[in-house]
């Protein structure tokens, strides 16, 4: 059976004379031209747009170039001007209110033994489920001129900035308690034995442990936030009265005035502070996950009285708050008329009566949503594929990385600015997309591309790296071990993506509000539009459909991600 | 090597012929112009330490990292620049990969289905290979349901199931406890000479290599020390690192005498080496070659030593000899009969002998390993 193997002597280092060009497997040809085919598709979803949007800027409104005339004339308008400053205020205020609060549920919820932590989550978790206009539409029910609870103002109105700051703070709250949580949830527990072995009091261990490994999460969780209120333009629209801000600055350029140049000034102001936020959370996320070891012990909180009471107290008030402004919101949609009327009445539904959409708007989001569900996820799951698994085209993956993760910087609103510039430009073939309802599917997976990438790549990098190289080795083609390995394997990720992303085409308002056309309205422009011409409980009402029809999903989600998870249970057992 | 055996492989051609490897990653070379002959049938480990580009080469056999340059020919075909589904192999990875929601007999039948055999066929050949890995009971289960050794027999099964013309098993063991290991180094070896299919095998652990491999090719830096049978590298490692890398080795720093001997301290050892008088060596010792029975004072390789420290490891003791007056220390092997018998205690002076033929001599200046 022994055969000698030779060793020939080694040779100098002249030896890499003839250098091994490889042959391009047919998978590999698959995989970069599926690779040009999507990094193609986010040029036109997102870097063209961009570009329109950004060169609009510098053009008059015949489309001739003149350089910074149009930021010149931003700068020394003040009714323009001023906005950057009431933006920020508002923005930081919020901010500065939200991540404590935040931080305190979720301190609550991963380090006390209050009972009841997932029913509390469930209720943080709500907001989500509604556009940012309908917590805006119950402060106007709450607080407005007819409010019950005007007097608590002391004379304040609530059209204005206290508006806003109220209503963002609903809006952003569960976002920041989503990052907050897993900051918190993710700190080992032999640190804490440590800390106590060691003598050190309470508040010593907050301030040296806890703090420093949730510090990441707090900074990302200001940046989201910051970025959140920022670029929101559904509460300032309802309760902003006539304290302008950016976003809504935006909608009045183009809307109100026609001044699609003005509002590309606006949009590209707008887009700094975006910008600066998403690199700012990038790198604070990159410390987070290097400071995490992977032999950490959970830590298991031990009951105590006083902090237990406290923190009850303090999450039962939260969730409370949140409950009233969508109980406020669900009541004034069923009743004659707040506060005078109380009798159930289904008037405020019959949306055909008005203006605004009608039903058919509702109807246009359900098919909008799902679109962007189906087609979003399957275009999602094949680029973070091609990102986490290919291995040809490394230029061509590289550029689908960076598309992919441009959109999370971009507003709503400005993406949205930057398709009507983009699709609606006389000269560019893709013309007739514009006012279909092609353009809002595509423009909402474009908006919410990024956290659905992320999620992707994440349950990507959790199979095997050696899933290609067999199947290559066994010659079985790389789009069919796509389909039979890793698509059911990261079938509970891929439901993720797609309720995200039905979720949120449901209740976003502030991109498809510059492109729906008569015959696409949706469901949140028609709560937008009926809130403009005064009718509240209407608005409440379509509001309200939304939230019915997002918790649907979410049901519906739990049920299938369980299904799927039974059917695979075996083979996810451990 | 014997002649006979040399004369015998150069009459055949070798089934994986590697020419002028080289591979770089960046700067760093991982692959350092590399040639190598395997001859069909043979059972090839790939040893060296973490890093010593073993898995690279084997990467590169398969065609998944393709090397910067040099040619790689499979029974006279040229794969050099081929994909790794154009060649002709089967791989156990050391995670196995195997796809976690098909079950044992789906995953064996991977690489069948895509080849549109018929049904029939197809089950046959899985059947007869969960035979051949001894997991017919098992072939409706997931693989999260087997334990790693079942799952690495999967993995075995399923890399065999197209008859390919060579596997390549990449630290196929690692991931598995003591136990089972040595289990499965035998029944691997005993698979693969049972089907006479040509495998390379990359590890770093130097047992499964000298027990499992026909041919141990031992890597370093990117280089081949050494090709040879297990007991050529144990017995005759061509250079020091490898005399360090495999089995446990005393190095003595020492001086070349003239009548051929070397001397360390106040000994002089009679070796086979010829190396010009007054050089600097490394005399090289296994602990296991140290003699105790009937060695008396004045025999050939003789000399008096003391017993420094006895340490307990389990089948044999390791006890540390110190010469007379302290120049150089020998590790040796001692069974335990012979410890017993001999009462040996620390302290205790006992004459010691190693036989010229098993004292390796290198010169003094080489790198240490």
């Amino acid at each position: 059976m022994t055969a000698p193997v030779t060793p020939l002597s080694p040779a100098g280092l002249a030896y890499v004379s003839a250098p091994i060009r490889a042959k391009v497997s047919s998978d590999d040809r698959i995989l970069a031209i599926t690779t040009i085919i999507i990094v193609g598709a986010l040029v036109l979803g997102v870097a063209l747009p961009l570009y329109a949007l950004l060169a609009k800027g510098f053009q008059s409104a015949d489309g001739q170039f003149i350089g910074l005339a149009n930021y010149r004339t931003y700068f020394s308008t003040p009714a323009l001007f001023d906005s950057i400053g009431n933006s920020v205020v508002v923005t930081l205020i919020t901010t500065l209110i939200a991540v404590p609060l935040a931080f305190l549920f979720a301190y609550g919820l991963t380090r006390t033994c209050i009972p009841g932590k997932s029913l509390f989550k469930g209720i943080a978790l709500i907001p989500i489920l509604m556009p940012s206009l309908l917590p805006a539409i119950s402060l106007v029910y709450l607080f407005g001129t007819q409010g019950l609870a005007k007097g608590l103002l002391i004379g304040e109105s609530i059209y204005g900035p206290v508006g806003i700051v109220l209503g963002e703070l609903f809006y952003v709250f569960p976002h920041a308690l989503t990052i907050l949580l897993i900051a918190l949830s993710t700190s080992d527990a032999r640190l804490y034995e440590a800390a106590e072995s060691l003598g050190a009091s309470k508040t010593r261990i907050f301030f040296t442990v806890t703090l420093p490994a949730a510090r990441y999460g707090l900074i990302s969780a200001f940046f989201i936030v910051f970025t959140l209120v920022i670029t929101d333009f559904g509460v300032p629209k309802v309760i902003g009265g006539k304290y302008n801000v950016l976003a809504t600055d935006v909608y009045k350029q183009v809307i109100g005035r026609h001044d699609f140049e003005m509002g590309a000034v606006v949009s590209m102001i707008l887009l700094a502070p975006a910008v600066l936020a998403f690199f700012a959370d990038r790198i604070a996320e990159r410390r987070q996950s290097a400071a995490l070891s992977a032999r950490a012990v959970p830590y298991e909180p031990r009951p105590k009285r006083g902090r237990d009471a406290f923190f009850l107290v303090f999450c039962g008030l939260i969730g409370l708050a949140i409950l009233s402004v969508l109980a406020v919101a669900a009541y004034a949609s069923w009743i004659k008329l707040w506060p005078y009327n109380l009798t159930f009445t289904n008037y405020h539904y019959q949306f055909d009566l008005r203006d605004g959409g009608g039903w058919a708007s509702y109807r246009n989001s359900l098919v909008m949503s799902a679109w962007t569900a189906v087609i979003g996820t399957a275009i999602v799951f094949v680029g973070a594929y091609l990102v986490e698994k290919s291995r040809a085209f490394r230029t061509g993956r590289a550029l689908l990385q960076f598309l992919a993760m441009m959109p999370m910087a971009v507003p709503g609103l400005v993406l949205g600015l930057a398709f009507v510039f983009f699709f609606n430009a006389p000269n560019n073939p893709l013309n007739g997309l514009y006012h279909t309802m092609a353009i809002l599917v595509i423009n909402t997976i474009v908006h919410f591309y990024t956290v659905a990438h992320l999620t992707a790549v994440t349950a990507l990098k959790q199979l095997d790296a050696e899933f290609e190289s067999v199947s290559a080795s066994l010659k079985v083609p790389v789009y069919k071990t796509f389909w039979r390995v890793s698509v059911p394997v990261c079938m509970p990720a891929a439901l993720d993506i797609s309720m995200y992303l039905f979720v949120n085409a449901m209740t976003t308002v502030s991109a498809v509000v510059f492109l729906y056309a008569p015959h696409t309205a949706l469901a949140s422009v028609a709560v937008l539009n009926m809130d403009d011409s005064g009718e509240l409980a209407s608005a409440a009402a379509m509001g309200m459909m939304i939230v019915y029809t997002s918790a649907a999903v979410r049901v519906l989600h739990m049920l299938l991600t369980r299904g799927v998870l039974a059917r695979a249970s075996a083979w996810r057992k451990r | 090597m014997t002649a006979a055996e040399g004369q015998k492989g150069a009459t055949r051609a070798p089934y994986l012929s590697i020419r002028g490897l080289t591979k770089l990653f960046g700067k760093f070379t991982a692959l350092r112009d590399l040639s190598l002959d395997v001859h069909e049938g043979d059972f090839v480990c790939f040893l060296g330490p973490s890093g010593c580009g073993k898995t690279t080469l084997l990467r590169a056999i398969a065609g998944l990292d393709i090397q910067t340059a040099g040619t790689v020919v499979q029974a006279g075909r040229d794969i050099s620049a081929l994909p790794p589904a154009e060649r002709d192999f089967g791989i156990v990875f050391q995670s196995y990969a195997l796809f976690p929601n098909l079950t044992v007999r789906k995953n064996v039948a991977y690489g069948l289905d895509s080849r549109r055999g018929n049904r029939a066929e197809t089950a046959r050949r899985v059947n007869e290979l969960l035979n051949l890995v001894g997991l017919t009971d098992h072939d409706n289960k997931y693989p999260a349901q087997l334990s790693g050794g079942q799952q690495q027999r999967v993995a075995l099964a399923r890399a065999l199931a197209t008859s390919p013309g060579m596997l390549l098993l990449d630290e196929p063991l690692s991931a598995l406890d003591a136990k089972v290991r040595v289990h499965l180094r035998r029944e691997i070896k005993a698979l693969q000479e049972k089907l006479g299919v040509t495998t390379i095998m990359v590890t770093h652990d130097q047992e499964e290599a000298l027990t499992m491999a026909d041919q141990i090719v031992v890597m370093n830096q990117g280089v081949i020390e050494q090709v040879g049978t297990p007991e050529d590298i144990y017995g005759h490692p061509a250079t020091p690192f490898i005399a360090d890398f495999v089995g446990s080795m005393n190095f003595l720093e020492g001086v070349s005498a003239e009548d051929g001997s070397v001397r360390v301290g106040p000994v002089a050892f009679a070796a086979g080496g010829m190396l010009p008088p007054g050089a600097a060596v490394r005399v090289c010792i296994r602990p296991e070659d140290v003699t105790v029975r009937g060695v008396s004072a004045g025999e050939t390789n003789a000399f008096a030593v003391r017993v420094g420290a006895i340490e307990f490891l389990g089948s044999f003791w390791r006890v540390t000899l110190k010469s007379e007056g302290d120049s150089f220390e020998l590790k040796a092997d001692f069974s335990t009969n012979l410890v017993r018998d001999l009462d040996l205690r620390v302290g205790a002076r006992i004459v010691v002998a190693v036989p010229p033929e098993r004292i390796l001599v290198f010169a003094g200046d080489r790198t240490k390993p």
